[in-house]
């Protein structure tokens, strides 16, 4: 009886921490396995204790080029998606036009589309054009499809904002590029950030679209299929597990800095 | 403080001809308008007759269909806000959510250019009493702290004009009692023309040196608190500054000064200067006493009303009591439902639902207004706001 009631009380909790075990579970294995020392090429079975994948990530031969390509694609996909998706954002809250309805719904087609006929039908668009396969097919097609995710996020937050705080800012002597730098943008950041950060992690970890319109380019999830048939280096569990341990720091960090903040104010 | 000497007239307010059209509706219609310098000038009405579009034309918030806009000397009309020497509180402040107390009022220091605001925006907080919150951000302020950070960053560019648009509109009944002495203080300390929007008649009547009751996009009469209440010259004025007893009666004949007026066989008496109306006798004449004016005497008493007083009778419909004053519905023959608020000095007990009373009141306190108007308007906007 008294462990009934005891579940009751904390049943919450208990479901709370389920769900992050639920959640957590696979980085942890993949931490745990950056530590193995496997016997063979597949990194599947626990051996013995070993950090020489951490002494050597780039052992692995064009496993480090893949990543950096996929970094540098990630990094102008989000500022391009976050440009462009941010304009977009604005022009469909604040600005009355013809065709603003079709715009409104046709942006969210990448995200309801099926990922594989998007490839396909961008290849196709491609090889028609006569465009080289490689870097910039692969940029385009990411900013593409990371526009709708960097919309939605953004119009979200111009929507909540109080258009009379522009205002205010042009009685106060501001004028529009003042305006929109000290008032609009600070203001709109939080949805911006988002928009960036899920574009950013929607571009890295892509593989299906980029895939289909790489060329001979490989980038790191490309790298990490291809070599899985022929075997699985312990980097790539290193690489996963040092990738994981940034996210955490940066949030860690945001959080710091979000406290301090207001500890100050109070 | 005072940053205008009494010859400068750069701060008077002039409209001419201006209006606002949206398609086919009209805001506000051709408005001719002098704020005086250095005054406190309130727009008054309910919610959709003009009176916020006309404060944003003057802002530069709004671009009026036709006519001017001057400040001063000065046709401001084509100039953006920014580049007007004008400033608004605006209905819910419009903080800058991001930005602290102190960035908040400095901030239009800083986009002219001035690099030490300091010395100014410490001063400017202390003048509004919150010295201590400059470091704090809007939200974490109350609703009255937040409305004098307003004001504040509004007054410190010293503006020739300071707008106020329903500035107190979200404060509870008490504060707001307070800001409205805060707002006229600070307005008497720097000597700045304040234009104010209200829908809030007592508001308007408390802070205002001049008051412009506007109705339907266009003003329906203009002038001081006391005398566009005594004075009324329309229906929608009468009711909606207050409470008004309007009678509809026939102009009998005229004597002297007075006109002498008939309302379901009662005679009244009205001065032909507080007539607003052409008055011909058999013509028709709304005619109206403000329900403090009046005095209630029982029936059986009727012998003591004084002579040369209106009189009129009646039967108590209802009463309630206010405390300082107990408020009376009383049907008469002439007009149903008449208001008569009395003083609680000797309370009459047998003053109760069901008496029989006479209604009486100097000749001197009745006006009269044109019959041909709705004899309504104003009292439904009213309850409305």
């Amino acid at each position: 009886m008294t462990f009934v009631n005891w579940l009751k009380r904390n049943l919450v909790v208990i479901a709370g921490l389920l769900t992050l075990a639920y959640l957590l579970l696979p980085n942890v294995i993949v931490t745990v396995f950056s530590f193995n020392k496997p016997n063979g090429r597949f990194n599947y079975e626990w051996q013995q204790f070993s950090t020489d994948a951490w002494k050597d990530p780039c052992g692995v031969a064009d496993m480090c080029g893949s990543l950096s390509l996929s970094l540098q694609i990630a990094f102008w996909a989000t500022l391009g998606a976050t440009a462009l998706g941010t304009a977009i954002a604005f022009a469909l809250v604040r600005y009355r036009f013809r065709a603003r309805g079709a715009v409104n719904s046709l942006i969210f087609l990448p995200m309801a589309m099926p990922e594989v006929v998007m490839a396909a039908s961008l290849l196709t668009l491609f090889l028609n054009m006569g465009a080289e396969l490689g870097f910039w097919t692969v940029l385009i097609a990411h900013i593409m499809f990371c526009l709708s995710f960097v919309v939605t996020a953004v119009k979200a937050r111009v929507m909540s904002m109080d258009p009379r705080l522009e205002q205010a800012a042009q009685d106060l002597y501001a004028g529009p590029f003042q305006t929109f730098v000290r008032v609009t943008l600070p203001i709109a950041a939080p949805g911006i950030a988002a928009g960036a950060l899920l574009a950013f992690a929607l571009s890295f970890d892509d593989f299906i679209i980029t895939n289909f319109n790489a060329g001979s380019t490989v980038t790191f999830p490309m790298f990490v299929w291809g070599s899985a048939q022929r075997g699985t280096p312990v980097q790539i569990n290193v690489i996963g597990t040092a990738m994981f341990v940034v996210a955490v720091l940066f949030v860690l960090a945001s959080m710091v800095i979000g406290n301090r903040r207001n500890r100050r104010k109070a | 403080m005072k940053t205008t000497d009494a010859t400068d007239r750069g701060g008077d307010v002039r409209l001419s001809g201006i209006s606002k059209t949206y398609g086919s509706f009209t805001a506000v219609h051709p408005l001719d308008l002098t704020v005086p310098q250095g005054s406190f000038f309130a727009l008054l009405g309910a919610s959709g007759c003009g009176k916020t579009t006309t404060l944003r034309m003057i802002a530069g918030l709004e671009e009026p269909s036709t006519g001017t806009v001057h400040l001063g000397d000065q046709d401001v009309t084509a100039l953006p806000p920014y580049k007007r020497p004008v400033n608004t509180v605006f209905q819910s402040y419009a903080l800058f959510p991001h930005l602290d107390i102190f960035e908040n009022v400095a901030f239009g220091l800083r986009r002219r250019g001035i690099k030490s605001v300091k010395k100014q925006v410490e001063e400017m907080l202390d003048l509004v009493q919150l010295g201590e919150q400059a470091r704090k951000k809007p939200h974490q302020l109350s609703g009255g702290q937040q409305q004098r950070v307003a004001v504040a960053r509004a007054l410190i560019n010293h503006p020739k004009v300071l707008l106020l648009d329903e500035p107190l509109g979200a404060l509870d009944l008490k504060l707001r009692r307070q800001m409205q002495l805060e707002l006229k203080r600070i307005q008497t300390e720097v000597g700045i023309t304040f234009v104010h929007v209200t829908h809030d008649q007592e508001e308007a009547m408390t802070m205002a040196d001049t008051v412009a009751v506007m109705n339907g996009g266009r003003v329906e009469q203009l002038g001081a608190p006391a005398d566009l209440y005594e004075n009324p010259r329309t229906t929608f004025v009468a009711n909606f500054l207050g409470t008004s007893n309007l009678i509809e009666a026939e102009v009998d004949s005229t004597s002297g000064d007075d006109i002498v007026v008939k309302a379901a066989g009662d005679k009244l008496v009205l001065p032909a200067e507080r007539c607003s109306a052409a008055t011909t006798t058999g013509g028709k004449v709304l005619v109206g006493v403000r329900p403090e004016k009046i005095g209630l005497t029982h029936a059986d008493e009727a012998g003591t009303v004084p002579e040369g007083r209106n009189r009129i009778t009646g039967k108590i419909a209802n009463t309630s009591f206010i405390g300082v004053s107990t408020q009376y519905v009383v049907d008469c023959a002439a007009c149903p439902g008449f208001e008569v608020y009395v003083q609680n000095i000797d309370r009459d007990p047998r003053l109760v639902p069901g008496a029989d009373v006479v209604l009486h009141w100097n000749p001197a306190h009745t006006f009269g207004l044109d019959a041909a108007q709705d004899i309504d308007a104003g009292v439904a906007e009213e309850e409305a706001a």
